[in-house]
């Protein structure tokens, strides 16, 4: 167990992050790393590949998934504008902070899945070929989503400045 | 110099310094000669600024109490372990007793030979199976090492079944001790983690050869036969029926060509 906690603990903020980042509630986000932890002390001796920073991935992405599922299901999802503005950096400075906001709002309107890939692979660093194990899917499939999720997201920030200055985005933001 | 051409994989790539240095170089050379592109992989460049420094902050946060992994740690490991003591304890009194009430019948050897290597094999499995830290004590990285001492306390050699056509997968295995002397128990999980115990010894000289019969302790459900002198019996929380396959593919790679 003691090599469990050397390799483990350091990977904790960045799977905060990373859950935080999937579904933006704070709570839900530890909550989700919380049973992502569980899950990895007790399957640890059942882990075959030595890669620890995937497999870890891998098991919060899958909770993640069955969240999504069931909060689909409930109707209970949180809509973005009413998370606690709190549950973004509070390092930030004013200014910043709504920056870092309004990315986050574009970035939750892409689909999940090209979501997923576009925060693992910017911002996790993950391998494009680890990033594909998490989500287990083939390797294009992830540049395809990548390419796509970044031309969205670029489209979400081009279509709102574009809005502000002319009246003409109409056609790309709605696509 | 021949140049590869430049894919769109390639700009993605570029932007997430993913590529070799020969190549990420090439990539903005020709970047420099394409600035529609180079603008286009410039915004992509400045949104993973974005999305990093936005949220860097998260993973400076101090993580709050119940993201505390040794006390997760700790909490999975020693609360189980009372019940699995207790249910150990049980178990073995319970052979104790049964071993007790079968020698007061007939001092001799009895058919009971393989429901006490059952017995035997269920006690590992209530033991081991639900371990967290250390349910095999040599690892399936290991095996060579692990059919020498076995090998060496049975004084046979013993083969470790391959069960991976059946879907599970070695974990590694142990000696453990028996009434009957030390026996070798081999683990294997499958991918939805639910483990099976392998138990072999040598039999006595009454079970020298016994055909394969289903055996049961509570829910841990197993099959016990014995070939050659050696016995062994597979056990599981499965149901018997898919169980029953996998003993037949042990009891035939065990059988001598």
């Amino acid at each position: 167990m003691k090599d469990m906690l050397l390799q483990v603990e350091p990977l904790i903020p960045a799977l905060r992050r990373h859950a935080r980042a999937l579904v933006r509630n704070r709570a839900n986000a530890d909550d989700l790393v919380q049973d992502c932890l569980e899950r990895a002390v007790s399957r640890w001796y059942q882990r075959r590949d030595g890669n620890v920073r995937a497999w870890l991935f891998t098991i919060l992405h899958n909770l993640a998934i069955n969240q999504f599922r069931q909060s689909a299901t409930r109707g209970r999802h949180v809509p973005i504008d009413e998370t606690n503005e709190d549950d973004f950096g509070e390092a930030a400075v004013q200014e910043q902070k709504l920056m870092y906001q309004d990315v986050m709002n574009k970035l939750a309107r892409l689909p999940e899945d090209q979501r997923a890939v576009l925060l693992l692979v910017a911002v996790e660093d993950l391998s494009y070929a680890d990033a594909a194990k998490v989500l287990n899917i083939p390797l294009g499939t992830v540049m395809s989503r990548l390419s796509r999720a970044r031309e969205r997201l670029q489209q979400e920030i081009d279509g709102i400045a574009n809005k502000e200055s002319i009246n003409v985005v109409s056609l790309r933001s709605g696509k | 110099m021949s140049h590869r051409p430049i894919t769109e994989d390639d700009l993605h790539a570029y932007v997430d310094r993913a590529l070799e240095p020969e190549r990420q170089a090439e990539v903005a050379n020709y970047l420099s000669e394409h600035p529609d592109v180079a603008k286009r992989i410039a915004a992509f460049s400045g949104q993973r600024d974005l999305l990093r420094a936005a949220l860097a902050p998260i993973a400076e946060e101090p993580l709050p109490p119940e993201l505390n992994l040794s006390r997760i740690i700790e909490n999975r490991t020693q609360r189980p372990s009372v019940v699995r003591w207790a249910m150990a304890a049980m178990l073995l009194l319970s052979i104790g007793g049964l071993g007790g009430w079968a020698m007061r019948g007939a001092l001799q050897t009895q058919p009971g030979g393989l429901a006490a290597l059952a017995q035997e094999a269920s006690v590992s499995y209530s033991v081991y199976a639900p371990d967290h830290v250390r349910p095999v004590e040599v690892r399936a990285s290991e095996t060579g090492q692990l059919v020498q001492w076995v090998s060496d306390r049975l004084h046979r050699p013993v083969k470790v079944p391959d069960l991976s056509t059946s879907g599970y997968r070695l974990m590694g295995g142990r000696l453990v001790p028996t009434e009957h002397g030390p026996a070798a128990m081999f683990m294997y999980d499958d991918d939805h983690g639910s483990r099976i115990v392998v138990l072999t010894r040598p039999m006595s000289s009454a079970d020298q050869n016994a055909p394969m019969t289903p055996q049961a302790q509570g829910d841990v459900k197993g099959f016990a036969w014995a070939d050659n002198g050696l016995g062994y019996s597979l056990v599981g929380q499965a149901a018997p029926e898919s169980l029953r396959p996998i003993a037949n593919e042990v009891r035939r790679q065990a059988r001598p060509l």
